[in-house]
């Protein structure tokens, strides 16, 4: 029986295509008030006055909040955010006020009553424009915000983390090279956009118990933080999570929750519900980082890479929250998957007035890989090299170090080489990157590589908890929230084939209730499937030999001649001698009524291992478990008249270790090229003088749609990571990856001009190439 | 509780006639939400754009975010809860969904499509199926949903 890499239907099927499959904002409750946030129409404006007196009239507002200086910062390495604001603004959309009242109705029509005056201050509007000597401070007193130890601000300055990477020695490297290139990169920041809006229910019970429902990737997170914040018990904290609409990083950072929590403070408990509209989503809620980059690149003529510097500046917008780790990431993988023995990076976050920065799918790697892949793509041209070829032979391998200085070996990187080799057959590589189609359109292929590791914290945690049915069925309880990417399905398939029992046996609670169900330390990383399956693979075991234990009892046999499968527990040599399971499961009774054992309950759990934080000089550390490498490619149909280009096909073969679930996982890849293509092609967000975002909605912020998605190919290289369960490594992220960076190696060689800037716009084009008609 | 600026009517949801009291201002999706407890069709953007919380309304698809309660009035409304049909099946069977979010929204769609047009063209399927918003798949798993529908009624 072998149930690893099957396409098992998903466990949450049925629900989701019957309606029934229910989302933080479907848990509809009575008596239930509603929150309305009142947010900043300007990006950068100390407030001056708020008058709520008219909204107070309505009837049915039950309590008006403002910011003040009683409530505590925010803010997950530097507490530097109020959670509503305080004195001044510095970001578009950020909350003003809450208004809490009987109907959502209501409360918007009392919000839309609170006057507030600002007056405007001078707006940084780009992470280079926060470095100028005379910028405006954002935040003044940097140096005086609480801080862990991990984050590294510049004092009086608007860099709240620096990361340095400092590998070999930087002299030797540019002595060595022949050919050097050099580039500049920039896009701003834009939106996850996943479907459901962030929302939150909060109600304070007669116990004094703070009951918090979210559409959260990091439940157990809203759990610390607000128990940090707020110097509550964390016990005293319950959080649930159903299904969650969509994650993407953008549901890992805790912000609603807060709201609804101050929301429930003030009207004693009772139960409130905030649900961000999709423009609050868009400009309240955190949003995927914007990045200026700077590489310089250099080889010997033969095409080994020697050096590399890069300069990073993450748009970490007007907190620094989520972003300092997410610029952290991006200088662990500073560079693509290449053995290069001197690397000098600087990764920094910025202060900026835009929409603050959260984790995005890829967390910092497909973005800095968008300024690396292009850099080698230039190195490439310049030396007069096949891209493909120039990737091969400098292919990261085990032996090399990783530019923290990880000893890389068979198992915790995988195989970019077959990768490669694999992708070149997809695309048929030989036929040359251009083909010509007529006098207007050209067919053009455009490549990258990529790797990712997850930048997680050290002491990050999984838990699993097994109980069973009387019928021998089992239950699968796990802190991994189902945000759309399987993980729980593929957790019962490894269940399945590790007790032997049908998949049918196997039930995965989906919600996640903080008090019953063990803590995932967060859905995100691509760590799922990893963490909690270790933790998955200890409860087995630790229900077989309970199992085994009582199994002997009864047939007088030692737990060593005993086999657990087929619903069943039995001599090994003679497995008619045996006794069903669900005859031991609840515990065994002999004939005379005398009873043995009890309901079984398994348990496990992983923590990661080895994990250290990274050196504040060099960077050396060991930040993640594993490297998972993939090559990509993208095919367009150009038009040289007006620069338009349709996506024909993109193409991710990425080393998953052991294919889990092969549906769900070409799923994942096909769904993060999607989001790739969406980043690298059009989605952005356009900024007025002022910092004021010109596109909060999803008519004029444009996700890819029906009919605009290209033919996606799929391959798996299966080298296993020797510590994960089934030798499995993480995908839901990879497919994204290289995505942006291929669309612009193609689209550069298509227009024939350096395309260094996202989103990849027909107008983009024009104006590269001089915008000339 | 009806009055001036809300009404009591009947709404025939599912083939079932239901009672219901709302104001002439309300959407069908919060009546369809809030005062049935239907919570298949989804809000997303109230705006149009993503399709999430897409209805049938005599059998064509419908946005019912932009569509006012009273519109429905003596009309057949159709909600993924009142659903049986081929479509939910091939998208269990070709992963058609990841996070749900959009599930019944786009599975509204592509049942008023299959209903309304035979042997619709990949063009004509476009037309249709562009006005939803999905995040999680590359589109291809839905498309490959509904044309293995089409393929069963040929």
């Amino acid at each position: 029986m072998n149930i690893i890499g099957k396409s098992i239907i998903r466990k949450d099927a049925f629900e989701k295509v019957t309606g029934r499959a229910k989302y933080t904002g479907d848990e509809l409750g009575g008596h239930t008030l509603h929150v309305k946030l009142v947010t900043s129409p300007y990006a950068h404006a100390k407030i001056i006055s708020i008058d709520v007196s008219e909204s107070e009239k309505i009837s049915g507002v039950r309590a008006i909040l403002l910011g003040s200086h009683d409530l505590p910062l925010t803010g997950e390495e530097i507490r530097d955010r109020p959670p509503l604001a305080v004195d001044k603004v510095r970001y578009h959309g950020e909350p003003v006020a809450l208004v809490v009242a009987d109907t959502y109705v209501i409360a918007k029509k009392a919000s839309d009553l609170i006057q507030v005056q600002y007056e405007l201050l001078p707006v940084i509007n780009s992470p280079s424009e926060a470095l100028k000597v005379d910028a405006p401070l954002l935040h003044e007193n940097l140096v005086s915000y609480q801080k862990l130890g991990t984050a590294y601000p510049i004092p009086h300055s608007n860099i709240p983390h620096v990361t340095k990477i400092r590998k070999g020695n930087r002299e030797t490297g540019w002595q060595g090279c022949d050919v050097v290139v050099e580039g500049s990169f920039n896009f701003s920041p834009s939106d996850h956009a996943a479907m459901e809006t962030r929302t939150a229910t909060a109600e304070v019970d007669s116990e004094g118990f703070i009951h918090i429902t979210t559409s959260s990737q990091a439940p157990f997170m809203v759990k610390k933080l607000l128990s940090t914040y707020f110097q509550i018990d964390i016990g005293k904290i319950v959080v649930e999570t159903p299904f969650v609409g969509g994650g993407y990083g953008g549901k890992a950072p805790v912000q609603w929750e807060i709201l609804a929590y101050l929301a429930t403070r003030a009207v004693k408990g009772r139960r409130v519900k905030i649900v961000y509209t999709r423009e609050e989503d868009i400009l309240t809620a955190p949003c995927h980082v914007g990045l200026e980059a700077k590489v310089k690149l250099g080889c010997t003529a033969d095409g080994k890479i020697m050096a590399a510097e890069i300069l990073y500046l993450f748009d970490g917008g007007a907190y620094s929250d989520k972003s300092i780790d997410v610029s952290r990431a991006g200088g662990v993988d500073c560079t693509g998957p290449y053995n290069i023995e001197h690397i000098w990076c600087d990764s920094l976050c910025v202060y900026t007035n835009h929409p603050y920065g959260s984790p995005f799918r890829g967390f910092g790697h497909s973005e800095v890989l968008f300024a690396f892949e292009r850099t080698m793509d230039m190195l490439a041209n310049k030396l007069g090299m096949d891209p493909l070829e120039l990737r091969k032979k400098n292919a990261i391998l085990p032996g090399d170090q990783t530019p923290t200085q990880v000893l890389l070996n068979k198992s915790n990187v995988g195989n970019l080489p077959a990768c490669i080799k694999r992708l070149k057959e997809i695309i048929n590589w030989g036929e040359g990157q251009i083909h010509k189609i007529d006098d207007r359109r050209i067919r053009v292929k455009g490549i990258a590589c990529s790797w990712k590791t997850s930048t997680i914290d050290p002491d990050a945690s999984s838990g699993v908890i097994l109980t069973f049915n009387p019928d021998g069925s089992v239950n699968l309880i796990s802190g991994v929230v189902e945000i759309g990417t399987g993980t729980k399905t593929i957790l019962a398939q490894m269940l399945a084939q590790r007790l032997k029992i049908g998949i049918d046996k196997v039930h995965v609670k989906m919600k996640i209730q903080s008090q019953t169900t063990p803590e995932h330390w967060k859905t995100v990383a691509s760590r799922g499937t990893f963490m909690a399956g270790r933790a998955l693979m200890e409860a087995a075991d630790d229900v077989i030999r309970q199992i085994k234990k009582i199994a002997a009892c009864v047939l007088r046999v030692s737990t060593e001649d005993l086999e657990v499968a087929y619903e069943r527990v039995f001599l090994r040599d003679d497995p008619k001698i045996g006794l069903d399971l669900k005859e031991v499961v609840y515990g065994y009774k002999f004939p005379n009524g005398h009873s043995i054992g009890g309901q079984i309950i398994g348990r496990g759990n992983y923590i990661l291992r080895r994990m250290t934080s990274l050196d504040p000089e060099t960077g050396a550390g060991q930040p993640g478990p594993e490297w998972t490498v993939a090559a990509h490619a993208v095919e367009v149909e150009y038009d040289n008249r007006d620069f338009t280009y349709q996506l024909m096909k993109a193409v991710t073969v990425v080393d998953i270790g052991t294919v889990l679930n092969h549906m769900t996982a070409r799923g994942q890849v096909m769904g993060a090229m999607s989001m790739g293509l969406a980043f690298a092609g059009r989605e952005t967000f356009v900024f007025d003088d002022l910092g004021r975002v010109l596109n909060p909605q999803l008519r004029t912020y444009r996700p890819i749609h029906y009919g605009e998605h290209p033919n996606y190919q799929v391959d798996f290289v299966t080298t296993p990571q020797i510590d994960s369960p089934y030798g499995a490594r993480g995908v839901g992220e990879h497919g994204l990856l290289g995505i942006p960076a291929a669309l612009a190696n193609c689209l550069s060689k298509a227009a024939g001009v350096e395309l260094n800037e996202l989103p990849l716009t027909p107008e983009l084009i024009w104006r590269s190439k001089g915008a000339m008609i | 509780m009806a009055d001036s600026l809300s009404v009591r009517t009947i709404l025939l949801v599912n083939g079932e006639e239901k009672t219901v009291t709302f104001r002439y201002a309300d959407i069908l999706l919060d009546v369809l939400r809030y005062q049935l407890g239907l919570t298949g069709a989804k809000p997303g953007c109230l705006n149009g754009d993503c399709g999430a919380c897409t209805v049938n309304i005599n059998g064509v698809a419908q946005k019912s975010c932009l569509t006012l309660a009273v519109e429905a009035i003596d009309k057949e409304i159709l909600t993924i809860e009142g659903m049986n049909a081929p479509i939910q099946g091939a998208f269990v069977d070709h992963f058609a969904f990841q996070c749900g979010y959009c599930t019944p929204g786009f599975i509204m769609n592509c049942h008023s499509l299959l209903n309304q047009r035979e042997n619709p063209s990949d063009q004509e399927i476009t037309k249709w199926l562009e006005s939803n918003i999905c995040r999680c798949t590359g589109y291809m798993e839905i498309e490959n949903a509904v044309k293995s529908i089409l393929l069963q009624q040929k």
